[in-house]
């Protein structure tokens, strides 16, 4: 699909709506990191990726790895969204016997490529997705998110070695940096600055945008997906943990923390009123 | 006088094998390939060989990454550092998603020798036994793993296949059969029975031989597979002979020993002696005199069985 800004407004709002309601109702979750992503998932997946789904594993589809696991709702926001599976499962979410686990399951919801939760290992997975790719000569890229608290975990490193070695220039990855973890500002629990530089030295190449601004992300997704060079490609997306609900924006606790039943009510209708100001 | 052969140079020469009938088999190392033997892989596919260098969990994710796309994956390290250092890379990505992983791996026990503790696995069969969706092979010769390894490319799934550094005897004939959770009987007996994995089959047999000096007729169990286990072979000897001895090369907690008396205990109580390490570390030493301070010999195995044998009601 084009770029179009209006539409990924529209959209990025009304998937909000679904995120704050499928996390109100499951009475867990984690809102904050689920809404930072959303604007970069919202243009990756409306946008950039080829994917089909009505047939979710079919074999040259774009791939993409939700590093940061506990951003399902997200994900399975968008994947219900497109028809991955139905918008009936959403209220799911969390529950005994539902598909929607608290972090994404490949068995259980089409459109996940690979299951995901334990932080630091999903781009390692990317490498072995991007490596197979280079090996069946096969036009697919592989996208991945990270979250900025998880570049804490050494296998990260492990793995943006070995792809710079093995010169996987069909893999591309955001870091949502949103600047918060569970336990505080990232750089005061265990300082990952500067990001930019050391992917860098790695031996990838970089782009620093706003990870909230529809144009730079498009750009930055496409810049990233059309490399040619050699070089794997990050994208450091400044975002704002739990964008887009007043009361979660930068506050450490929503990281992990579903609303209350009222707090939900009125996350919901003050995105339903932003939403009635976009042109539809 | 058998042949000598190690387990994981059995390993090399049916990855080639394996990989010349399948394109679809790759082969991940982390920088242990001349010990491990995919070097011998490497050389005749090189496109299908990844080295990570010394980084075990990117191992496990990227043979993940791989699987996904179709990929039959082979990774390997030395036990400790394939299973140890990557469990929860095995247990939540690759396990959890029942992914088409072959973890096989060599320098499995104490035999490892002079490189000392650091480099003895004596928990990898536990530890991988307890991860749901994986199965555990422990082949006794060259062999068996050879048969193992092809086997494991048939069956879908992620496995743990746990190989030694040392050459050992080939004690299976070619015409034995190896099937992924089907024991074998490599000698009958009434008054106690042998169940062994990996080098200690073949202390079993001689294990055996000692006793009928004494009149003591055992039966041994080459129990291959860790997991599944083979149950209905247990409960058949179990029946026949009222007491049984397991012998491995791994602590005594959790390994087959702990298999076994799990199925015992649930289904058929009866007198169990449990040979291997007793929940201690190793050290350097020639493998030889490491199965003896460690109490892994046929005469430990003779020592446990009339131990059983006296338990017996």
């Amino acid at each position: 699909m084009k770029f179009d800004e209006e539409f990924l407004k529209r959209k990025a709002a009304e998937l909000r709506l679904d995120i704050v309601e499928m996390i109100t109702r499951a009475g867990s979750g984690h809102p904050g990191g689920s809404l930072s992503a959303l604007d970069l998932l919202a243009v990756l997946y409306y946008c950039i990726m080829n994917i089909k789904p009505e047939k979710p594993v079919w074999k040259d589809r774009d791939r993409f790895v939700l590093s940061k696991g506990h951003a399902a709702p997200a994900i399975y926001s968008i994947l219900s969204d497109m028809g991955f599976f139905s918008k009936k499962e959403l209220p799911g979410l969390r529950r005994i016997g539902s598909i929607l686990q608290g972090h994404p399951d490949m068995r259980k919801v089409p459109g996940i490529d690979i299951s995901t939760g334990s932080l630091g290992q999903g781009l390692s997975v990317a490498v072995g997705m991007a490596l197979a790719g280079k090996l069946d000569a096969k036009d697919y890229k592989v996208y991945a998110l990270l979250g900025d608290g998880e570049l804490q975990e050494g296998q990260v490193w492990e793995a943006a070695m070995a792809a710079a070695h093995y010169k996987l220039d069909n893999l591309a990855i955001a870091v949502d940096n949103n600047g918060l973890q569970i336990d505080g500002k990232i750089e005061e629990v265990m300082n990952p600055y500067p990001i930019e530089d050391k992917f860098l030295s790695f031996g990838w190449k970089i782009k620093s945008i706003d990870g909230h601004d529809f144009a730079e992300i498009f750009d930055a997704w496409e810049w990233a997906g059309s490399s040619k060079d050699g070089k794997p490609s990050a994208i450091i997306a400044k975002t704002v943990k739990g964008k887009g609900v007043y009361f979660m924006e930068n506050v450490v606790e929503f990281h992990g923390k579903a609303p209350t039943p009222e707090e939900g009510k009125d996350a919901l209708a003050k995105i339903k009123e932003a939403l009635g100001k976009i042109k539809p | 006088m058998s042949e000598l052969k190690a387990t994981r140079d059995a390993y090399g020469e049916a990855l080639v094998e394996a990989g010349k009938n399948n394109e679809n088999i790759v082969v991940v190392d982390a920088d242990l390939s001349a010990s491990t033997k995919t070097a011998k892989f490497r050389k005749h596919f090189p496109d299908r060989f990844f080295n990570v260098g010394v980084a075990e969990q990117n191992l496990i994710d990227i043979a993940a990454g791989l699987s996904t796309c179709g990929k039959i994956v082979f990774a390997s390290s030395f036990a400790l550092f394939a299973t140890g250092r990557p469990w929860e890379q095995i247990r939540n990505t690759v396990a959890y998603s029942n992914l088409n992983v072959k973890i096989v791996a060599s320098h499995g026990g104490i035999s490892v020798g002079a490189d000392g503790s650091s480099h003895q696995s004596l928990e990898d069969i536990a530890i991988m036994r307890v991860v749901p969706n994986m199965k555990v092979v422990v082949p006794c010769d060259a062999n068996e793993s050879y048969q193992a390894v092809l086997s494991a490319v048939a069956v879908p799934g992620p496995f743990y296949i746990r190989l030694g550094r040392e050459k050992v005897p080939v004690i299976t004939g070619s015409g034995n059969e190896f099937r992924v959770g089907k024991a074998n009987v490599l000698k009958d007996g009434s008054d106690v029975t042998i169940i062994a994995c990996g080098i200690m089959v073949d202390s079993a047999m001689k294990a055996a031989d000692i006793l009928a000096k004494d009149g003591l007729k055992a039966a041994v169990i080459d129990m291959h597979t860790i997991k599944p286990i083979d149950t209905e072979i247990i409960m058949k000897y179990a029946e026949k002979t009222g007491c049984v001895v397991t012998a491995e090369e791994h602590n005594v907690i959790g390994g087959l020993g702990g298999a076994v008396c799990e199925f015992l205990s649930e289904n058929h109580p009866l007198p169990v002696y449990r040979v291997g390490t007793r929940d201690c570390f190793g050290q350097s030493g020639e493998p030889v005199s490491l199965l003896q301070k460690y109490g892994m010999t046929p005469q430990d195995i003779c020592e446990g069985a009339k131990k059983v044998i006296k338990m017996k009601r």
